[in-house]
């Protein structure tokens, strides 16, 4: 065990499950096989099994299909098209452009356009393959830039500006202006999208979906089937793995599976093979960016000016928030005075993007990162030094571009803290000495800082609800709008309730979500899953609590307000009695011990036109110190060394908190150094399984991993004053990726600044050491 | 040994193996049924998850014991691409087996526990059953593995979730735990009755599956059915079932011909028998030459290292596969057999087109020959790919030259990734012969490599960044063996520094 979580341990053992780092709820279900993912759940005799027949081609008219081979494949019930869904065939989160099945227009390699529905699923995957499809192909956009160069967009543009931008860096001392290009990212859940709908009585429909928005799929199915929502029930224990994958995306398999249920009276089976998973749904969005900026001589940025264009994919999906997000993270942890931005949602037919980890705002702020380090290297000091210098004060200064006050701006002493705690100095000197005599490996090192908003910008998501069941014997259910999906949500919402009615974790169970209990639940995502459920959570068992002293308070004597819960035991006017014996005598004495709870985020306001407000309650803050290798003759490079320092509040759980950062970390130096995605000219994505698309492997963890939790309250009233740990640490790998920028910087005297786009494989690393050669 | 027989029985066996401490009998399913989708969907044994279903993300890594001569050996495998029948004679162990008789969880589910191994826990079955390989090995004899070890036994499962960190530390943790008892007598006894003597052969639907047991029983098998498909380790012909969904009606499976396992020193060479699994092969061949120890553990994962053959890899001839440039250039043969004739071929000749290879579909890879190391020889090959572990190589180079003194006497410089076949670079070859091996001749020879070869752009690399590796491995491997000041490793790659 880290040591920070046996400290931890160590002091909150004693009087309070909330701090300790317990194992996840499921630990030892996962070790033993034993925890049901939804393809393990028992079938009902009868299941059948869904399979799709997807797009050949970029972008085409469908001049004709033949499914007479497709229908006559054995074990094949039926085949289903647009025409067979009841409802709406549509399931886009927001904008209604997200077909389920294709009709007649494809416009993507890999687009749905029917179901066969079949007695196993290898016999509906063979039957699948067997259409024939005829095409009018049409001429297809397959990059962000010449989504722009056509003006093909799925969303209007947006843009915030501050001060006079234009005036600013006409008035600067020097101006620099560049591109740069950040690629995409496959979420990679282990475990595939699916949806399991079984048919209940009245038209009624029981879908068991891996989704990280139950209540959305509710929505979905319902449109699509044309049934009202309290027709549709999702249950959702838990997801291998979703980072966003499974927001809106798992909707399309959610309806397929409940149209061919409905249809056919049995239950219906959608799992996705890998390579399907890849070709249907979409990914984290790339990036290209054009920027302009001005500042001083020690680097001080006086105006700045970007402009963002995303691959959205072929339909709107979550790319507005995401681009917003994105907009609201330009800045990171600088204060930027005058500035411009523009994020433009560009039109391409590809997957359609959608929430990946961070959303847009690691995209957002890698722009300013990438700003800053090449500042450094035109005004010859370190780049540590420039980043300090542009970090937001705490009293002045502080004022984002989009108009919220930073008022709980740790990162100066944060990143003071860690520059000390990995030698930051003395490694940069080291490393310098190491490349004077070594003639093909370099060194680099680098430290970036983070910032991350918390909430979600559209200011009604931020809500929730909570169940809290307190049964005779003193055992204690809880059910709450979020899912769980690996990040230890349901383990911390237990230790909350635990901690509130002073009982042991053993005692709180987390159920699945399900939409029967908790309704009109948001999305588990934006990293307000313990922030949002953890209150709501709260909120019933202090309602149960506060019910429980008063008649204990009736029954003992004393007050109300004075009774004790600690260590499974009530202490009440002079009387101890176990929590249990409490429970069982108030509810002979016909007390309520279940409650609902609700929790609304406050202080939220944003303008979406203007683009200003307080779309975030708080902000997690974190550093990061990357010490990396690279050959100058084939780019390869390794990470030896990080040294991670991340802001979880006072954390509910440190060794849940402590695998989101480290976790996060390494998913992020994946999307940053080896993870490609690759479209042929065509538009086929020809990385589409993990034997071509690479994700982080055990190899790639350092041998020298130091990960530390900032000491640290949250200055806002959040769930025990903890603060949200599931998407600021993909930000922190970005220091791997400057890390290696400064190894390259060292063969043009780290006077050069080296052209590299991310991934930085080993081809984009050697394109830049290339680069830099030539131009030393 | 039994006699050849010219047909097979009629009636086919069942498959029968060892599972949950039970020996089972299955038939009625497809002689490519995967040993996970008969988990799954016909036992119900869930815990065995997929993930990929071409065995590269470890989701499903379940546990093969086979008696390998006297000894009991466990080795972890994908079951997402192994046929069941393959299971012939073996026993499986799946997530579900680990449980201890009290009913407590074994130190490796322990250890994964108490470390915050799990996240999403979709990867942990497959992580468990890897360290419980390395477990069962190591609790053997006794010992304990280096970090290093725990790492290698590992590179065949993926995690998205923790970062890896913590399931390392299990690794190390699982070893301070009580030791959990397993009884190897039982087992044993089980896997002596599964014993055949003759080639066993599992039908169903029409479709037939063949296990002979000697050399004798295959080069017959093979003439009576040059169609068939060799089946060794699976590491490919599963991802034509599971990707590709082929129909394949006729399987040879040779992995239970005694003489094909076999590793041997014959007169100069070492021979390696074309059923000899990967990992076998590579800790032989790098016993010798020392240059092959990276590569060895580069290649692929450790289930893949297990189940797939160096034969397999050599007789697919994929121009990415990783074994060839350097067996090429050490100047391997191939043994090719059709009944009772054998035949030798220089390695490279093998190769005469995309995915063609000089053999007559009658014929079986029997072995491969490698020459033992001469004092005078400096021999390198390096690997370029995305990913560390477990990845395709964009460039695969090999590189030998025999010095005298500063001259070089002999050369062979072979690639794959750079053309259609694993191909040598003869204009390389002879911008070295003779020449004094100096940074001039370096240069030169990375100049004349590009005349040997003109790569493809696809989405491991582009044709640019093959090439310019290309030439840069050639000086990477100047750097390390030439005459003056070579340099160590550690001076040269990334992953050979401490």
């Amino acid at each position: 065990m880290n040591r920070q979580a046996e400290d931890f341990m160590a002091r909150h053992q004693a009087q309070s499950a909330a701090g300790v780092a317990y194992p996840h709820e499921s630990a030892h279900l996962h070790v033993a096989g034993e925890a049901l993912y939804v393809d393990d759940i028992p079938e009902i005799a009868g299941t059948l099994y869904a399979a799709l027949g997807l797009s050949e081609k970029a972008h085409a008219l469908v001049s004709s299909t033949d499914f007479a081979a497709v229908r006559a494949s054995p074990g094949v019930v039926a085949v289903l098209t647009a025409a067979d869904i009841p409802g709406d065939n549509d399931c886009g989160p927001i904008i209604h452009d997200d077909p389920i099945l294709a009709d007649g227009f494809v416009q993507y390699v890999g687009q749905p356009m029917f179901a066969v529905v079949a007695e196993s699923y290898d016999a509906a995957r063979r039957a699948a393959r067997r259409a024939k499809v005829a095409y009018e192909t049409l001429p297809a956009i397959l990059t962000p830039q010449d989504a722009k160069r056509q003006q093909s967009y799925v969303l209007p543009p947006m843009h915030l500006k501050r001060g006079d931008p234009a005036a600013a860096l006409a008035a600067a001392p020097r101006r620099m202006r560049g591109e740069f290009y950040v690629g995409g990212q496959e979420q990679f859940y282990l475990e595939g999208q699916i949806s399991y709908a079984v048919p209940k009585e009245d038209g009624c429909m029981h879908v068991y979906c891996s989704t990280q928005h139950p209540t959305e799929m509710q929505h979905v199915v319902a449109q699509a089937l044309g049934l009202v929502a309290n027709q549709v029930t999702v249950e959702m224990r838990r997801m291998g793995g979703g980072f966003g994958g499974k927001e809106s995306q798992s909707a399309l398999f959610a309806c397929v599976a409940a149209v061919a249920a409905q249809r056919l009276r049995r239950p219906v089976k959608m799992r996705l093979d890998r390579d399907d998973d890849f070709m249907i749904t979409g990914k984290r969005h790339c990036f290209h960016y054009a920027y302009e900026v001005g500042f001083d001589e020690v680097g001080l940025i006086r105006a700045a000016k970007i402009e963002m264009v995303a691959r959205a994919g072929f339909s709107a999906d979550l790319s507005g928030p995401v681009a917003t997000r994105a907009v609201c993270h330009f800045d990171n942890t600088y204060y930027l005075a005058d500035v411009d931005i523009r994020a433009l949602c560009g039109k391409t037919n590809t997957q359609s993007n959608t929430a990946f980890r961070g959303f847009g705002g690691p995209q957002g702020a890698i722009a300013i990162e990438y700003i800053i380090d090449n500042i450094a290297r035109e005004v010859g000091r370190d780049p540590l030094d420039v980043r300090k210098s542009n970090f937001y004060g705490t009293s002045e200064r502080n004022v984002t571009p989009y108009g919220m006050i930073v008022e709980d701006n740790v990162i100066h002493e944060l990143v003071a803290e860690l520059e000390a705690s990995s030698d930051y100095r003395q490694r940069r000197g080291e490393a310098r000495a190491f490349n004077e005599s070594s003639p093909v490996l370099k060194k680099g090192v680098a430290l970036t800082p983070v910032k991350f908003g918390i909430s979600f910008n559209v200011v009604h998501y931020n809500q929730a609800g909570a169940l809290v069941h307190v049964y005779t014997d003193g055992s204690v259910l809880v059910s709450h709008g979020g899912t769980e999906m690996g990040q230890g949500l349901n383990t911390k919402v237990a230790q909350v309730v635990a901690h509130e009615l002073g009982i042991g974790l053993k005692h709180v169970r987390s159920t699945a979500a399900d939409t029967s209990k908790v309704a009109n639940t948001s999305a588990t995502a934006a990293s307000t899953g313990s922030d949002l459920n953890g209150k709501a959570a709260q909120d019933a068992a202090r309602q149960i609590k506060a019910r429980l002293a008063q008649f204990a308070a009736a029954r003992y004597g004393g007050r109300a307000e004075d009774a004790v819960f600690a260590a499974d035991t009530v202490r009440v006017g002079g009387s101890t009695l176990t929590f249990a014996e409490l429970v069982l005598q108030a509810y002979e004495a016909r007390v309520q011990l279940w409650s609902d709870g609700f929790y609304a985020t406050p202080k939220l306001h944003w303008d979406r036109q203007t683009m200003n407000g307080r779309p975030f309650f708080y902000f997690a803050y974190g550093a990061a110190v990357s010490e990396v290798i690279v050959d100058t003759l084939t780019g390869e490079s390794r990470l030896l060394r990080a040294d991670l320092l991340h802001d979880a509040g006072d954390s509910i759980n440190p060794a849940i908190d402590i695998g989101q950062v480290e976790g996060g970390f390494i998913q992020g130096m994946g999307w940053l150094t080896m993870e490609e995605l690759w479209w042929n000219k065509d538009g086929v994505l020809m990385t589409h399984a993990p034997s071509t698309y690479k994700i982080p492997a055990v190899n790639d963890c350092p041998m020298d991993l130091r990960t530390r939790l900032f000491k640290n309250s949250n200055v806002e009233d959040t769930i025990l004053r903890s603060k949200a740990t599931g998407e600021p640490p993909l930000l922190l790998p970005f220091s791997v990726f400057f890390a290696i920028r400064d190894a390259i910087a060292s063969l043009g005297e780290y006077r050069i600044n080296p052209p590299l786009d991310a991934p930085a494989t080993g081809e984009a690393i050697l394109k830049a050491i290339n680069a830099v050669r030539a131009a030393a | 040994m039994a006699a050849a027989r010219s047909e097979p029985p009629v009636t086919g066996d069942p498959v029968r193996f060892v599972l949950g401490g039970e020996v089972v009998a299955v038939e009625g399913v497809e002689p490519t049924r995967t040993v996970l989708n008969y988990l799954r969907e016909d036992l119900r044994r869930t815990g065995t998850k997929e993930g990929c279903a071409e065995g590269d993300c470890g989701a499903c890594t379940v546990v093969v014991g086979e008696l390998a001569g006297d000894r009991l050996e466990f080795k972890t495998v994908n079951a997402c691409i192994q046929f069941v029948p393959a299971l012939d004679g073996k026993a499986l162990f799946t997530v579900e087996d680990l449980r201890q008789a009290s009913g407590e969880l074994h130190p490796v589910q322990q250890a994964m526990v108490a470390c915050h191994g799990s996240q999403c826990g979709f990867c942990t079955p497959g992580f468990v059953m890897s360290l419980w390989a390395l477990y069962l090995e190591h609790a053997e004899q006794g010992t304990r593995p280096e970090e290093a070890q725990v790492r290698n036994a590992l590179t065949g499962n993926l995690c998205r979730c923790t970062g890896y960190r913590p399931i390392l530390e299990a690794g190390e943790r699982m070893f301070d735990l009580p030791c959990a008892a397993f009884d190897r007598g039982a087992l044993r006894t089980q896997l002596e009755s599964l014993k055949r003597a003759t080639t066993f052969v599992y039908r169903h639907d029409g479709h037939r599956f063949f296990a002979p047991g000697s050399l004798a029983e295959l080069t017959e098998l093979r003439a009576n059915h040059p169609q068939a498909t060799i089946l060794a380790g699976n590491t490919d012909v599963g991802l034509w079932v599971t990707k590709q969904l082929r129909e394949l009606p006729e399987i040879i499976y040779i992995g239970n011909v005694a003489e094909l396992r076999e590793i041997r020193e014959r007169e100069g060479a070492l021979r390696i028998g074309a059923g000899a699994s990967l990992n076998d092969a590579y800790r032989a061949l790098a016993g010798h030459y020392p240059g092959l120890r990276e590569m060895w553990e580069r290649f692929a994962s450790v289930p893949i290292r297990n189940a797939g053959t160096m034969g397999g890899n050599v007789a697919n001839g994929s121009p990415i596969g990783d074994s060839m440039p350097a067996l090429i250039v050490l100047g391997a043969c191939v043994v090719l057999t059709r009944r009772t004739q054998s035949r030798t071929l220089p390695m490279e000749d093998l190769y005469v087109g995309y995915m063609k290879k000089a053999m007559a579909a009658d014929e079986i890879l029997e072995a491969i020959e490698v020459p033992l190391p001469r004092c005078s020889l400096a021999f390198r090959t390096y690997k370029v790919s995305k990913r560390y572990d477990s990845d395709i190589s964009a460039v695969c180079a090999a590189f030998a030259l025999d010095l005298d003194g500063e001259r070089i006497a002999e050369c062979r410089v072979a690639f794959g990734g750079m053309a259609a076949t694993p191909k040598r670079a003869s204009a390389t070859e002879a911008a070295l012969r003779g020449r004094r091996w100096t940074e001039e001749t370096a240069r030169s020879a990375m100049a004349a490599l590009a005349a040997d070869y003109a790569p493809l752009s696809d989405m491991r690399a582009s044709a640019a960044y093959r090439l310019q590796t290309a030439q840069n491995l050639l000086y990477r491997y100047f750097l390390e063996t030439r005459p003056d000041n070579p340099l160590p490793a550690a001076c040269v790659s990334v992953f050979a520094v401490a």
